[in-house]
């Protein structure tokens, strides 16, 4: 994968990232459940991975759906 | 074999409640929310589907705010020894399950001040009993949605309505009413509603949790334990959001498996077409009791008016030899005694004595009834 192909969205923990996978699907909105990368915070669970192009419209949908985001992340 | 005892806890469970458990064993199996490999979010998707589900049905907006446990008992501690201080005033009814009364009379011993609001020999709250209770340093109004003794059914939106206009919050014990009567949080004014998945909602035992209304201020609930959560694991204090801050260690995900089918299979069913059908077999099963020469029935009386929970006695016979016999002689399983509701049995008149109670479920049929009403009627009549 290239660089800037992906967006990495982390939130409060793997019970909020789940919800998020909930809410995005719902949107028309794909994306990957997968373990937060080491280098952006020191937690166990997982985070969400969309495509760069859905950085928006997921950042969006997220917080309509009252998710606090910890952080979105181009990688 | 008739099964009557549904309220201690319903069976046999549905079919799909069984498969949800045992491909969860069989195909899942790992523990969500503690590594993000494909097997744990499937594990966490579950038990996300089973918030969603759980919230749905009892139309609470937020998901994230059904804070999972073992039963209904453990939601009414973390909901009482969570929220109140002490010096804090409670008010509650003369009804209430052991559930809700021991940890307000333990809190008692350490300054808690608790008004019991006495209820009607049939089980009835008066609304207007408990707003003259209210005092001005009331902190919590606890009550049982309806009674695990004789079904007698609350009129908790009424005190809803209460609490709200004395900006009171109000805890509700749903043990018997989840799954068997329609509850909407928003509309009834709940603020805490404690649930167990293993009766009404068809779920397996150990599942239940707490539903807290989106405007509750989580800032002063505590949780009962602390300690992992997979989330934050940076620190060493408890994280402060919902649901984690209150589900420490790993969940009964394969319980919570066969809630999330128990409650799908509910909302098939539909509430209240599950509810009509009990108070067909509920009202034949009161008529045919107070028909019975000797046979004191208890409640309500009136099917519309209860869940299928019915409590009799048979005029000098101890409730306990009733249920003995009702067992080993005609192969009818029932529930006799205090029903760990001292209060209860007080309010109807029926303490120490106890009685014999049968509570009926979806899988029990006009058959099953009649059949019971027969071994009754034997037993009344030597």
């Amino acid at each position: 994968m290239g660089e800037g192909e992906y967006t990495v969205i982390l939130v409060q923990s793997t019970s909020h990232a789940l919800r998020g996978e909930q809410v995005l699907g719902r949107a028309g909105l794909s994306c990957k459940l997968i373990p937060v990368p080491r280098a952006l915070a020191s937690d166990c669970g997982a985070c969400l991975r969309v495509a760069r192009s859905d950085r928006e419209a997921a950042d969006q949908a997220l917080r309509a759906a009252g998710l606090v985001l910890e952080g979105l992340h181009d990688i | 074999m008739i099964y009557f005892d549904n309220a201690a806890t319903s069976w046999p469970k549905p079919e799909p409640v069984v498969d949800a458990m045992s491909h969860f064993l069989r195909e899942v199996g790992a523990n969500p929310g503690r590594a993000a490999h494909h097997l744990a979010n499937e594990s966490g998707r579950i038990v996300y589907e089973a918030r969603e589900s759980v919230a749905a049905l009892f139309s609470a907006p937020d998901p994230m705010r059904v804070l999972f446990g073992a039963n209904v008992t453990q939601a009414l501690n973390l909901a009482i020894k969570g929220f109140l201080r002490p010096g804090d005033h409670v008010v509650t009814s003369g009804i209430e399950h052991n559930a809700v009364m021991r940890p307000l009379r333990a809190l008692e011993e350490q300054g808690l001040r608790l008004t019991v609001v006495p209820c009607s020999s049939q089980g009835w709250l008066d609304p207007g009993n408990l707003e003259a209770a209210i005092e001005t340093d009331t902190k919590l109004i606890a009550l049982n949605y309806a009674s695990n003794v004789v079904g007698t059914i609350q009129p908790v939106a009424e005190v809803g309505r209460i609490a709200k206009r004395k900006g009171i919050p109000l805890l509700v014990d749903a043990a018997q009413a989840a799954g068997a009567l329609p509850i909407d949080m928003q509309t009834e004014g709940i603020d805490l509603l404690a649930f167990t998945g293993h009766k009404g909602l068809y779920g397996p035992m150990g599942t239940g949790g707490l539903v807290v209304a989106p405007d509750f201020d989580l800032d002063r609930l505590a949780p009962l334990l602390l300690g992992g959560t997979g989330s934050h694991s940076e620190q060493e204090v408890q994280p402060t959001f919902a649901p984690d801050r209150y589900e420490s260690g790993t969940l009964n995900v394969v319980g919570l498996a066969g809630l999330l089918a128990g409650v799908r299979w509910v909302q098939a069913q539909g509430v209240n077409a599950l509810h009509g059908r009990e108070v067909a077999l509920t009202q034949r099963l009161i008529e045919g009791l107070l028909s019975t020469e000797g046979c004191e029935v208890y409640g309500p009386l009136d099917a519309e008016a209860q869940t299928a929970t019915v409590s009799f006695n048979l005029r000098g016979v101890d409730c306990g030899e009733v249920g003995l016999r009702l067992d080993q002689e005609y192969g009818i399983m029932c529930r006799v005694g205090l029903h760990c509701s001292p209060a209860a049995h007080r309010t109807i008149g029926t303490f120490p004595r106890g009685t014999v109670r049968f509570g009926l479920g979806a899988m029990n049929t006009i058959e099953d009834v009649d059949v019971a009403l027969d071994a009754v009627r034997d037993l009344a009549g030597e």
